[in-house]
This record gives structure tokens, C-alpha cells and sequence, in this order.
């Protein structure tokens, strides 16, 4: 077992893990942080998409002990109540159907948003290539992280 | 999905690492981003004893330049070197590469060394170096040696890194614009089925010399000696790229056949020569 301490949502965070224990699997079976997934597994998909040191990475391809020391956010760490404006805007402009990309597809588009406040739709899509969604054609979610963006500029 | 077990270990310093590699010899593999590493762990493709994990190195990482030559520490990430405004201005055919490995979040994590050192016969990264004249810095127990890329990449996922010499930094001479990459990627992986970077040295409006280098059809990345030297004898880009497939066996396989990767080294070569003479 090796210690990996490191902040998750504000929270600092300590535990002993096994060496190759994914960051995935930290912050959901032992800190309960379900609202990242597990998609594809293969680094494909970005279901389980979070921000460590404030750059979006792929949790199933990280293992826990590189992120010791780090500071992760998860979609949990945007709002606890859904208020962020990235998730209102994706259940305002249906950017969801069955929900499973969703927290991973948010978590990237706030990357982007971060360096970037006002994205061309180009930049958008370009940003979202690493995410999958197999439901809604990504319309509704370039659309999202458009309304979204002009929210926080007016915020 | 979890790899099999190994102990974990945390270089603090390039003399750490090594030690560490010299401790455990081949049953320690050298984490970096661990983008090519542990997914071929997750496939217990990989099943390491040991991991060396370099990421924390300080000194390991970062661009500079340095008398023309441009000099990119190993654990550089893809996103930084692809937004360098030095890379773009020195290098550019090498930002336009970075800016082209798996998708934004890959890029995040992975490394220019691990790429590299990884030497996926699929991977971008093997053909810029090659087209960019690009020399690795091994350093040993003994001190450091420089291989060039032609020299470095040997065979499938095979380089001329010794098992206890690490990859610590790429240099590349400074070059112009007059640069494309072209690339055929695998439509599920992303991955090169074939890659075509393209680099020429232009004088007066012409090209007086290029490097030309292909990546994805063959055991390792490959320079176009042919396409090279009808460059520099001249040739406008149709008529140089109608010799990319010139000398090289194309083997049969489930990507293609043989005269299919001949077609699609042609087509690819005649697009980045045609870019980068634009």
C-alpha cells in the first residue's frame, strides 16, 4: 500500500491505496464521488473526465499516486446542487439524453471556458473531441456550452 | 479495469531514476503521463514489476532555446509543447504534430518523451522527429549521449534507449514554416494508419533541401529518401510524392494491402509537400 494525499473538492484528502489504484476509482469507491464514470475504460470515451491541477485529464488513465500532491475537481466540486451555469445550461438547451457523458462533457467544457470565455463553435467541438455521446448527435451540447459561456460572460 | 500489481516508485531527480532503473533493471518500466503505458497495463499487455514514475522530476520538463536549436525537456506535455509560442515560431511543423495526438485531454497528460520512447510504429511524434532532424538525449550512468532520430527508432515499439538509460531531452534545429503534416487516422483509435510530416528548407523560393518522413505502415517511421532528393532536385510536389512508396515493402495486413499502403503513402506525401509549399 503507498499514502496518496491530495485536495478533491476543496477537501484534503488522505489515504492508502494500492499502487495501482486509477484516480477514477479513488474518487468513486473510496471517496464516494459517483458523478465521474467509467465509460469506455480504454482513454477513449471522457466519461471520466475531472480537472487535476486545473487542466482536464482522463481519470482512468491516471493513476492515483500521480496525482498526489494535485488538486482535482470533479463535477461534484462545480455545484452540489446543479446550479453551475454549465449544468443549467445542458438541461436547458437538452443537451443530455441518458445522462452517462454528461458529468465528463461539463467538466471539459469548463476547461475550456477557463482559457477560453468565448469559444467559436469550431473550438467547442475541438475541445469535446476527447468526449463521447452516443445519444444526442453533440448539437444540444455545443449549443450548452455556447449558452453557458455567454452566461458566465454576463455573470 | 486495474493494471496488474507493481511497486511504485517516485524519482526525485534524473540520478534517482536511474538508480532506480539500474535496481530493477527490465522488470521496471518509466512512467511519465502514462497515456501509452497504462492502457497497454490495463490490457495486462504490460505487467511491469516495477514503475519508475519520472513525472515529478524537476528539470525534466520544459522548452527552451539555445543558440538556434530548440531544446524540449522529456516530460514536456503535448498541450504545452502544441501552445508554445517558441514551438510555433521554431518548430512549427512540430506544434502542428502536437496539436494532432489523441484529443485535448490526452494531450493534457501525455508526454513528448513517452510518446517518443514508446515508439508506437502508429504514433505521430516518430515521423516529426524524423522530418525535423530531431536528437534524443540518453543519459546513462556514465553521462549523456545524443542519437539522432534516424538512429533512435530501431523497430516495433524498439529504440536505441538502453534498458538503464533514460530519455531526458529532444533537441531540434530551428526551422520554417514551410512544414505539413498529413495524416490517415484509424477512425476508432485516432491513431495514424498514415502520417506524412514534411519539412523543407527554402531558398529564394525554392526548396534547396527536405526532409520528408512516414509514420503507421511499416515496423517503424522511415524517411522518403526518394521523395527527399526529387525535392531538392526540383520536382513540384506531384511528381516527388509519385516516389514515396519507391523501395518499400509494404507487407499485407488487417489494415490494407500492400498496394493500398503504397497508394496511401503516395496520396499523403503529395498533400503535406503540397501544404508545405504553399
Amino acid at each position: 500500500m503507498a499514502q496518496v494525499q491530495l485536495t478533491v473538492n476543496g477537501r484534503a484528502i488522505s489515504r492508502d491505496v494500492e499502487p495501482r489504484t486509477l484516480l477514477v476509482h479513488l474518487l468513486r469507491d473510496a471517496l464516494g464521488l459517483t458523478g465521474t464514470h467509467v465509460g469506455c475504460d480504454t482513454s477513449q470515451c471522457g466519461a471520466c473526465t475531472v480537472h487535476m491541477d486545473g487542466r482536464g485529464v482522463k481519470s482512468c488513465t491516471v493513476l492515483a499516486m500521480q496525482a498526489d500532491g494535485s488538486t482535482v475537481t470533479t463535477i461534484e466540486g462545480l455545484s452540489t446542487d446543479g446550479s453551475h451555469a454549465l449544468q443549467r445550461a445542458f438541461k436547458e438547451e437538452h443537451g443530455l439524453q441518458c445522462g452517462f457523458c454528461t458529468p465528463g462533457m461539463i467538466m471539459s467544457a469548463a476547461d475550456l471556458l477557463a482559457r477560453n470565455a468565448n469559444p467559436t463553435e469550431h473550438e467547442i467541438r475541438e475541445a469535446l473531441e476527447g468526449n463521447l455521446c452516443r445519444c444526442t448527435g453533440y448539437h444540444n451540447i455545443v449549443k450548452a456550452v455556447q449558452t453557458a459561456a455567454r452566461t458566465m460572460q454576463n455573470a | 479495469m486495474y493494471p496488474a500489481q507493481f511497486q511504485y516508485h517516485r524519482a526525485t531527480s534524473v540520478q534517482h531514476a536511474l538508480d532506480l532503473m539500474a535496481q530493477h533493471g527490465d522488470d521496471a518500466k518509466v512512467l511519465a503521463g502514462g497515456h501509452s503505458l497504462l492502457p497497454v497495463m490495463k490490457l495486462r499487455f504490460a505487467t511491469p514489476a516495477h514503475l519508475i514514475d519520472i513525472g515529478r522530476v524537476s528539470g525534466l520538463s520544459g522548452i527552451s532555446e539555445s543558440g538556434g536549436t530548440i531544446v524540449i525537456g522529456a516530460t514536456t506535455r503535448h498541450a504545452d509543447v502544441a501552445s508554445s509560442a517558441l514551438i510555433k515560431a521554431k518548430a512549427p511543423l512540430l506544434a502542428e504534430v502536437a496539436g494532432h495526438i489523441g484529443d485535448p485531454l490526452i494531450r493534457n497528460m501525455g508526454t513528448i518523451g513517452g510518446s517518443v520512447a514508446h515508439a508506437d510504429p502508429s504514433a505521430d511524434l516518430p515521423a516529426a522527429m524524423m522530418a525535423l532532424g530531431a536528437t534524443m538525449e540518453l543519459t546513462g550512468k556514465g553521462g549523456s549521449r545524443q542519437v539522432s532520430a534516424d538512429q533512435f527508432f530501431v523497430d516495433v515499439f524498439q529504440t536505441a534507449l538502453g534498458s538503464t538509460e533514460l530519455l531526458t531531452a529532444i533537441r531540434i534545429p530551428a526551422s520554417s514554416g514551410a512544414c505539413a503534416y498529413e495524416k490517415n487516422p484509424d477512425p476508432a483509435s485516432g491513431y495514424a494508419i498514415v502520417g506524412i510530416a514534411v519539412q523543407l528548407t527554402t531558398s529564394g523560393g525554392k526548396v534547396s533541401s527536405a526532409r520528408v518522413a512516414m509514420t503507421g505502415l511499416g515496423p517503424k517511421p522511415m524517411r522518403l529518401a526518394a521523395v527527399e532528393a526529387a525535392l531538392a532536385a526540383g520536382a513540384d510536389a506531384a511528381s516527388a510524392a509519385a516516389k514515396a512508396a519507391d523501395g518499400i515493402a509494404f507487407i499485407d495486413d488487417a489494415r490494407g494491402n500492400a498496394s493500398y499502403k503504397a497508394n496511401l503513402a503516395r496520396v499523403y506525401t503529395k498533400r503535406a509537400i503540397a501544404r508545405a509549399m504553399k
